[in-house]
């Protein structure tokens, strides 16, 4: 999510490599998860700010759009972030604030939950239109330390707005981040995200993340996979934010209708 | 395409068990069992025509009617296609190629389905007019059309939301076309149609409609005038993210009146005013608010002007409910650069009424033919002015001929222009203006009348009626 996904290259490497694992597998269905102990959940059942025992905000336009040119100003504002009706409700905005065109957020669980392997998934609804840009991530814990892309980022959904039947996940890491990082693209197949709430998880341990949208496992990634040190047998962090434009989406155009809202039902990780 | 078929078939054959079994059992059919007769096929070409019958293509009036054949070396993914050869603009048979195709025999039920569908490839690159379907040349209740459809020289996919599906219960419109050689330089072109298809993408999201362009209008009315939603459009989002706009019929909305005693609304946006108040008439397609709205302030019983005396042959009537009018060229010139005047002119009951809104001046001519009224005496107009008379406000009348020439201009026309103010003038009351011609000395004929022009208006309401010559 910091920087530019896709490479085209792995997706053919990373498809042969599941259908290997299909044939192979004894069961007639693959099982999508495999870890079902509760260990952590967010349902978003208050009212108000997201509850600061678990979320931090990042306010601001970071350094260069977060990395990617976004034209958000992310504030804390109940406009831009509030918890009501039983969920998260990110809304992205049309408006001139301190410099920017745009308003949204961005919420971190960064020194209040950091988590080791385990299943992590939420129950996302899409907002829809040209240049967004929402997200459901982590990164490494140790990024103050060695910095990205040493640190790892996996990025459990990235969905853009103008692409309404598609979503991807991705791994960044030192050698394979920005465009070189290991990424596929899950197509619904007669339906969108923005219409409906779908479920966005990985299912992580060591050496292995699998990706599943719902209940269809479309993609895992190894350390073969991966051309450079895997980063990923370490504490995490978890992001959800919608940015605006910038170098991947590219900016809203006229058919944009703003606001926009992601909508989040529930955060869930179970070991 | 052949499964689809053989769908179809079996359909029809289960119908016909349920036909059977209910006659054998002497019970009248259900009414579930009659809504089931419309066949809720998808196709309507598909290498071949689907459940079309014999007689389904009717090309528009002024258009080529030989356009349109079936190509047999042509298809996406096959060798059979719609074929359609868009003629020169000088083609005498006919300009540009357009056409329905309706089903021969009883509509569909196109329910289950959000789009019709189709692939489509063209000689060159061109920009298609229309492309839709809902068009039957009977009410054409449930139209809907995109536009400017930009066609390449490879099969792409064309995707035609429908508005709302839960309408098209038995629709016979399965396809219409308009396709001209503007964009070309006047020079034919062909495109090919395949696969030609409702369909239920579950992709199609976020449908928006507006009336009245998406702005709010008022509109003042009185007890029994007809007023229309009008500027209706829609916009749905596709699987691509693009958005699409459909042009469709107001029968696809919904409407609503705030206030049915005031005003009510039909299922056609066809507004009746009914009693003296406010009402707000809104919409909504699918569920989902259109933007815009009509406000409707009745301002009560309307006051119809006096009911003219004369015989019909002592009279000219310009415009009249009595009478039988001469040609008109237009009750409103739109003359530029100056006038700012706006026609809304209204109903009440049959009566028709001029409604001049933001009036400072405005000209009706009646040019083709001139009007010959030596044998009349006197020139007669009912003015309403709604809104107050201020000190010194003037309506002028002025009265044209244009001589012998009988065209404007040309050194020989002549006018005369009479002056009217307060008390003639008042507000909320029929003023009924007539002079003789004999009071018009400069109007050196009245031979060739083609002009009536009424000047002096402060940006307000004026309406008029009965506007006639006469002796």
């Amino acid at each position: 999510m910091t920087l530019k996904h896709s490479s085209t290259k792995k997706s053919f490497l990373l498809a042969s490599t599941l259908l290997l694992l299909l044939a192979c597998s004894e069961d007639e269905k693959q099982q999508v998860i495999t870890k079902t102990k509760l260990v952590m959940q967010e349902e978003f059942d208050g009212n108000g700010a997201p509850n600061p025992a678990l979320w931090s905000f990042d306010i601001g336009t970071g350094n260069n759009g977060w990395g990617n040119n976004e034209q958000q100003y992310y504030t804390d504002r109940p406009e831009n972030i509030v918890v009501e009706d039983g969920m998260l409700k990110i809304t992205a905005r049309q408006e001139l604030y301190l410099g920017s065109s745009y308003t949204s957020a961005r919420i971190l669980t960064k020194g209040k939950f950091e988590q080791k392997y385990g299943r992590i998934e939420a129950r996302i609804k899409m907002p829809w239109g040209k240049g967004l840009w929402p997200a459901f991530w982590m990164l490494g814990a140790n990024i103050d330390e060695v910095s990205w892309p040493q640190c790892g980022e996996i990025d459990i959904v990235e969905y853009l707005g103008n692409q309404p039947t598609k979503v991807f996940g991705t791994v960044h890491g030192p050698g394979y981040s920005a465009g070189q990082s290991v990424s596929k693209t899950y197509t619904l197949p007669n339906s969108r995200f923005d219409t409906d709430f779908h479920i966005f998880g990985i299912e992580w341990g060591e050496n292995y993340i699998n990706y599943y949208v719902d209940d269809v496992l479309y993609n895992q990634i190894t350390p073969a996979d991966v051309e450079g040190e895997w980063v990923f047998n370490q504490p995490f962090y978890i992001i959800l934010n919608m940015a605006v434009g910038g170098n991947l989406p590219g900016s809203p155009n006229s058919d944009t209708s703003f606001p926009q809202t992601m909508l989040v039902d529930y955060i869930r990780v179970y070991e | 395409m052949k499964n689809r078929k053989i769908n179809y078939l079996g359909k029809t054959l289960l119908l016909g068990l349920v036909l059977i079994t209910n006659l054998n059992c002497e019970r009248d059919l259900s009414d579930e069992a009659i809504d089931a007769t419309f066949a809720k096929t998808a196709e309507v070409f598909i290498d071949d025509f689907v459940g079309m019958g014999s007689d389904f293509y009717f090309p528009y009036g002024g258009s080529k009617a030989t356009a349109w054949s079936v190509d047999n070396t042509e298809g996406y993914n096959s060798t059979s296609s719609m074929r359609i050869d868009v003629p020169n603009a000088n083609d005498p048979e006919g300009s540009y190629a357009g056409a329905i195709l309706r089903v021969d025999g009883a509509g569909r039920n196109l329910t289950d389905y959000d789009a019709l569908t189709f692939y489509v490839k063209a000689s060159q690159g061109v920009v298609i007019g229309e492309f839709g379907f809902g068009e039957d040349f009977d009410q054409n209740k449930y139209m809907a059309t995109i536009t400017n459809v930009s066609v390449g020289t490879n099969w792409t996919k064309v995707i035609i939301p429908i508005p709302d599906a839960s309408k098209l219960t038995q629709e016979r419109g399965m396809f219409r076309y308009a396709a001209g050689s503007q964009g070309t330089n006047g020079f034919g072109y062909t495109f090919w149609i395949d696969e030609l298809k409702f369909e239920k993408l579950g992709t199609i999201a976020h449908g928006q409609a507006s009336i009245m362009n998406g702005n709010n209008i008022s509109e003042t009315t009185f007890v029994g005038v007809n007023s229309n939603v009008e500027g209706i459009i829609s916009t749905f989002n596709l699987p691509n993210g693009l958005n699409q706009v459909v042009n469709l019929s107001s029968a696809y909305l919904n409407y609503e009146s705030s206030n049915p005693a005031v005003a009510t609304v039909d299922a056609t946006g066809l507004v009746t005013s009914l009693s003296t108040g406010t009402a707000v008439i809104t919409a909504t397609i699918n569920g989902v608010d259109a933007t815009g709205s009509l406000t409707i302030n009745c301002v009560g019983t309307f006051v119809h002007a006096p009911e003219p005396q004369q015989n019909q042959a002592n009279v000219i009537s310009i415009f009249s409910d009595t009478y039988n009018n001469v040609p008109v060229n237009y009750y409103n010139g739109y003359w530029q650069p100056w006038q700012t005047t706006v026609s809304n002119d209204f109903s009440v009951n049959g009566d028709n009424i001029l409604n001049y809104t933001i009036f400072n001046f405005v000209g009706i001519e009646f040019s083709s033919p001139t009007v010959d009224a030596t044998a009349m005496t006197h020139f007669h107009i009912d003015v309403f002015i709604p809104g107050p008379i201020a000190p010194g406000r003037e309506l002028r009348v002025i009265v044209v001929d244009f001589g012998a020439g009988g065209v404007f201009g040309g050194g020989d026309d002549t006018r005369h222009s009479t002056t009217f103010t307060a008390p003639t003038l008042v507000s909320q009351n029929w003023v009924s203006i007539d002079i003789p011609f004999a009071n018009m000395p400069n109007l050196a004929s009245r031979s060739h009348l083609a002009q009536i022009i009424l000047e002096g208006g402060d940006g307000s309401v004026l309406y008029a009626d009965n506007i006639y010559f006469y002796n």
